[in-house]
């Protein structure tokens, strides 16, 4: 992932420890013997916390999706315990099927939870490529203002953390009251918009919600990208008569490259697993029902078929990650990785 | 060769030439400030009605002066009241009881592994590291199906241990990458040199390394106590009325009348739950910024 022009930002990512060249002693192989033994005492109580919180609530969650839901059986309508399911609650979000009064399974019909799939995926989507799209013009253009030297940056600089440190739940409230029939949105455009009352107004609600609250983030991100452009560089460029979008389109986004895909990524990822906004915001009415929300809705109804659904989820969440490292060049691992820690 | 008029002509060049780039300066400067101006703007404006709305009285909920006109603190005082089922109080005490004891945890768990994976070497280093890293990508709700059942099975739903045990989840992978891009910045060297003078690594580590660190750990502490203080997935589904974290309780704000959303004491709520982080943003504002964007460009 070398870019052709001038050093890459990355660094080695052996920590402080030099690195060492020619043939290994018996000293050296000793050395490396023991830290991985003090490594593995200090990593432990991490990694087991890891596997309590995470790995077992993934496994379990896998055993569950092919586990029957509980409930009532509609031919007979008498109690039953589930028993193992095969693939049948993956098939049915995919197909949107819903168990048939009779037996068997039929299109689920308008308005249930198992109709919402399709629909659920396609907002998720759209949330993503639209909010990220967004946040990251603004939050490159936003960068590029703050890299200036100019009085009062410090100001700027401070204040695009203010959204990122306002909790999500406090967000969605402040942006419902600004798109309130009566609020503020509508009296400085003189429109009269039910916002979160029809479709498109409510995904829109959700999308500006959104870049509003973690475009500060992306900034942020993109700014220490910018800083590490040593200024050498420019003068040179300038010196041999770039003219200023030659500047940019050659040595600004090919250097910032780097973290900008790792920003990239990992807003992809957050705005994939939305949940906060929507849920608070429109309660996942007219189409603005995300993935997450579908999942926690379909919870109180089926923990099995819930499963299935979270592990789909989950699934697409891993598939957009690998195809950002794979094929983008987003390394995530080797820069260490210290950006996704923006919103939660 | 005329000696006479071509250093004239040129030195009225350059002046126009000087002149040309002052006056563009000056322009891309005034550009600067209204770039500036927008940013302030919109990163701040609906922050500001929030605050603002949060002093109207009630019967001002919708009134668009820039300014309080009908000031009041009633409804910081509406935020607490418990009569229509509001607990904001209780859920400010519960906010503060997770987001401390996760915080703690994090960093105690964290602090660790964040040594080893910046200064130690060793096999399957990168593996480690990039399963830290996908933790804290985890889609949370993944996670929720089998702790709802879980929970609900031993009888741990609507505990306190049942909002904190998940929640590390989302903060301890923070901590750890946000410590190890922290520890890669140490002056190891000092570390080193205690080593010769006779200390053991353990104790290079506590008398050295440690009071170099705090800094790097306090940082990490906010950006650990923000992280948890935000959860609401988790937090929504797991908690119970006594349990709720303030997310929690200002998502489900209820008012007098039940088809009326009680804005006013919203916005009360929610500048009491953002300004003691928004003033302990600001005052860390650089080692918050070094924290968060450490190691994604180095």
């Amino acid at each position: 992932m070398a870019t052709e022009l001038g050093p890459t930002p990355v660094k080695p990512a052996s920590g402080g420890t030099p690195v060492h060249h020619g043939p290994k002693g018996v000293g050296e192989d000793n050395k490396i013997l023991s830290q991985g033994k003090w490594a593995s005492w200090l990593l432990a109580p991490t990694i087991i916390a890891l596997a309590v919180v995470i790995v077992y609530p993934i496994i379990s969650a896998i055993v569950m999706s092919f586990q029957k839901d509980a409930g009532l059986d509609p031919v007979t309508g008498l109690f039953t315990a589930g028993g193992p399911a095969g693939v049948q609650n993956y098939v049915n979000w995919i197909a949107q099927q819903c168990a048939a009064p009779g037996g068997g399974t039929v299109a689920c019909p308008p308005g249930t939870l198992g109709a919402q799939f399709w629909s659920a995926t396609a907002t998720t989507f759209l949330f993503t490529v639209i909010t990220v799209t967004f946040e990251t013009i603004l939050g490159f253009w936003m960068a590029m203002i703050m890299a200036r030297t100019f009085k009062g940056r410090s100001l700027v600089r401070a204040a695009v953390l203010v959204p990122w440190a306002i909790p999500t739940a406090v967000t969605a409230q402040l942006w419902l009251f600004i798109f309130a029939f009566e609020g503020i949105a509508n009296k400085m455009f003189n429109a009269s918009i039910l916002w979160t009352g029809s479709e498109w107004p409510a995904k829109w609600a959700v999308i500006i919600a959104d870049t509003w609250k973690t475009t500060p983030f992306m900034a942020l991100l993109i700014l220490a990208g910018l800083q590490m452009i040593p200024a050498e560089v420019y003068e040179a460029a300038k010196v041999d008569g770039a003219t200023a979008w030659q500047r940019f389109r050659l040595i600004t986004l090919p250097l910032v490259k780097p973290a900008l895909m790792v920003a990239v990524l990992f807003r992809t990822l957050d705005a994939l697993r939305m949940f906060d906004l929507p849920y608070i915001l429109t309660g996942g009415a007219n189409n603005t029902t995300t993935l997450s929300i579908l999942v926690i809705n379909q919870i109180r109804q089926g923990f099995n078929a819930a499963a299935a659904l979270s592990t789909i989820t989950f699934i697409i969440i891993f598939i957009v990650a690998f195809i950002f490292v794979r094929f983008l060049g987003a390394n995530v691992v080797e820069q260490s990785g210290a950006t996704g820690k923006g919103k939660k | 060769m005329s000696t006479g008029t071509a250093p004239t002509a040129l030195r009225a060049e350059q002046d126009r030439g000087r002149r040309a780039s002052q006056n563009r300066e000056k322009w891309a400067q005034a550009r600067t400030y209204i770039s500036a101006a927008v940013i302030l703007i919109w990163c701040l404006a609906p922050a500001y009605w929030m605050v603002v709305t949060a002093f109207r009285e009630v019967g001002f909920t919708y009134d668009t002066s820039l300014l309080p006109t009908h000031v009041t603190l009633d409804n910081f005082i509406t935020a607490f009241d418990t009569s229509f089922g509001n607990r904001f109080g209780q859920a400010l005490l519960n906010s503060i009881f997770i987001g401390v004891t996760v915080t703690v945890i994090s960093l105690v768990i964290g602090v660790f592994a964040a040594y080893a994976l910046a200064r130690l070497n060793f096999r399957f280093k990168y593996l480690v590291l990039g399963f830290i890293l996908g933790a804290s990508m985890f889609p949370g709700v993944a996670l929720i199906t089998p702790l709802f059942q879980l929970f609900t099975n031993i009888g741990w739903m609507g505990t306190y241990q049942a909002l904190i045990i998940p929640n590390i989840s989302f903060v301890l992978p923070l901590t750890v990458y946000t410590m190890t891009s922290f520890f890669r910045e140490m002056p190891w060297e000092l570390e080193e040199s205690a080593r010769v003078d006779g200390c053991t690594q353990g104790q290079a580590f506590r008398k050295v390394i440690m009071p170099l660190a705090a800094p790097a750990i306090f940082t990490t502490a906010i950006l650990a106590f923000i992280s948890s203080w935000n959860e609401f997935l988790i937090a929504s589904q797991l908690s119970s009325d006594a349990t709720q974290p303030v997310t929690v309780a200002i998502a489900s704000f209820a008012g007098a009348q039940p088809n009326q959303i009680p804005y006013t004491a919203i916005m009360a709520a929610g500048t009491i739950v953002t300004i003691p982080l928004v003033i302990l943003v600001l005052v860390f504002q650089r080692k918050i910024v070094a924290g968060l964007t450490a190691g994604a460009v180095k």
